[in-house]
């Protein structure tokens, strides 16, 4: 691609370079927070705050398109999932002490070891290449429609292989277990009608 | 400094259309109800067809107690209304009322945007659900977000459908490649697109979330006074975005005789016809139980959408 407008340097911050470092900053802010905070709702909450922030990320990277299907995606369904997970499950308010599984610090071995890695690639990847804010969008719909499917069509067909998997996985796993969860679903059934769901549920997914 | 002043009106125009159509909808809600159910209550405040319903409702709600349960999470409580109403008011900038420009704002991939922050709405819902402590509003939460996730994929793949037809994601543009014979191309998937947003919104016969004889009022139980007005201002705002929304991409918008001079008035006509619609339905079907809910999303609407844009896809190749 061609996006390099030669290197203005890092003296000189325009306003959207402040807004992005800030608007990182309270990303990078809010996602400490959904690994640390004591509370698992207020977990998955900050989450959204975390994932919101990186589609204004996008907005200012003028990848719109990106940062719609982000909030979407991720806030509109992936949050919500959790959540419903989490109600489904147990959420209490106030702290929960017993959800901290002990393995913190090799979780965030992992993270370290992860980010270090992302950020290399794309360091590598782009080096010195700067977005040229004030022309035309460079990931507006059409350009990001037109570099998905013209020159990275076989990665995108990939993951779609990948996502079909997935999908196989979680119906032969749900099927595995259904005369346990049929019996769990009745005695639900009987309290709140929720069973009916609960049953459609394991059978759709 | 003109561009400033510009874009400052239009924000502030989206804000009174934002204030006022949404209780225009309830109080026609009122009266139409109260007309098909042969009420009496809801014709007596101020004398004339009570007019006055709307005022002594908004009375009503300001001078209750604003109350918040002792064992709930008070800040996501107070939040919740909050996160329910706002998105309504960012979707409107973005619908397009009349022809060249006549539009808070015009955004690239409009439709992905107002079909996004409508999905993050229900966050709301599930906030104050969970954050009631109450068992009973904990159930409408989930039921609440059982009935988001089954109905977003068939209105997500109905608005597909259209984008596909138009060649854009941008509302502006999809109403300006409309033509009048989209309308049976499209008609299936302008009703899956129709009902999934109603059951998005909760309304009748969707109203399963807050069922009044099984679980009081759902998510929104342990709610007085103004934040509860808010939860209600947010589903009267939702029909207003949903009727819009379906007017733009499945009723061709501000296309109709002389919609030069009087597209925003085409637009306005088409959106209020569909109001009276979801009202209409309202008072005239029963509630769905909840594993209809989701056999009707599952197994009804995502196969016919599914066919919609298989369909769209066919006309779309024979006809280029």
């Amino acid at each position: 691609m061609t996006l390099a407008v030669g290197h203005p340097g890092f003296m000189s911050p325009s306003g959207v370079e402040i807004a992005f470092v800030l608007v990182g900053i309270a990303t990078l802010g809010a996602a400490l927070v959904t690994v640390t905070t004591r509370q698992l709702v207020h977990a998955a909450l900050w989450l959204v705050v975390a994932l919101g922030g990186l589609a204004i990320e996008y907005l200012l990277l003028t990848a719109e398109f990106i940062a719609w299907v982000q909030v979407l995606i991720y806030v509109g369904s992936v949050v919500v999932l959790l959540l419903f997970g989490l109600m489904l499950t147990r959420a209490p308010i106030g702290r929960s002490p017993d959800a901290d599984s002990g393995n913190g610090w090799v979780a965030l071995a992992v993270a370290v070891a992860a980010a270090a890695t992302l950020v290399w690639v794309v360091v590598d990847a782009f080096r010195s290449t700067w977005i040229d804010l004030g022309g035309a969008a460079q990931g507006s719909t059409k350009v990001t429609g037109t570099v998905l499917f013209r020159h990275w069509v076989l990665p995108f067909e990939a993951l779609s292989v990948l996502l079909l998997a997935a999908l196989v996985g979680a119906i032969v796993l749900s099927k595995q277990g259904a005369p346990a969860r049929r019996a769990a679903s009745a005695k639900l059934g009987a309290l709140s009608g929720l069973g009916a769901l609960s049953k459609r549920k394991t059978g759709e997914s | 400094m003109n561009g400033t002043l510009d874009v400052i009106l239009r924000l502030v125009a989206v804000l009174v259309v934002f204030l006022v159509l949404p209780l225009v909808v309830g109080q026609t809600e009122h009266k139409v109800m109260a007309h098909m159910q042969g009420r009496l209550g809801p014709m007596y405040a101020g004398g004339f067809h009570g007019w006055a319903q709307l005022v002594a409702d908004g009375v009503k709600f300001a001078q209750k107690e604003d109350v918040v349960p002792a064992g709930a999470d008070r800040r996501i409580f107070q939040l919740a209304p909050a996160v329910s109403l706002l998105p309504y008011l960012l979707v409107l900038i973005a619908i397009p009322v009349g022809p060249n420009g006549f539009v808070g704002q015009a955004i690239d991939a409009g439709l992905f945007f107002v079909l996004a922050v409508m999905g993050v709405g229900v966050l709301g819902s599930l906030m104050a659900g969970w954050a009631s402590a109450n068992k009973f509003s904990l159930l409408g939460a989930l039921r609440t977000a059982a009935q988001l996730m089954a109905y977003e994929l068939p209105m997500l793949l109905a608005a597909g459908s259209v984008a596909m037809a138009a060649g854009t994601v941008s509302l502006p543009g999809i109403v300006q490649a409309f033509h009048w014979w989209w309308i049976p191309w499209q008609i299936v998937g302008g009703l899956v697109f129709f009902t999934a947003g109603l059951a998005e919104l909760q309304r009748p016969p969707f109203d399963m979330p807050v069922a009044d004889s099984e679980i009081i009022f759902g998510a929104y139980t342990e709610y007085t006074g103004l934040r509860f007005a808010l939860f209600l201002l947010a589903e009267y705002a939702g029909i207003v975005v949903l009727c819009a929304l379906t007017t733009v991409l499945f009723l061709g918008g501000w296309h109709g005789p002389l919609s030069g001079s009087l597209g925003w008035l085409w637009t306005l006509v088409k959106t209020a016809l569909l109001a009276f619609v979801v009202i209409w339905l309202r008072v005239s079907y029963p509630r769905l139980r909840e594993d209809q809910l989701q056999k009707l999303a599952w197994t009804v609407l995502i196969p016919l959408a599914l066919a919609q844009i298989a369909l769209t896809g066919i006309v779309k190749v024979v006809i280029s």
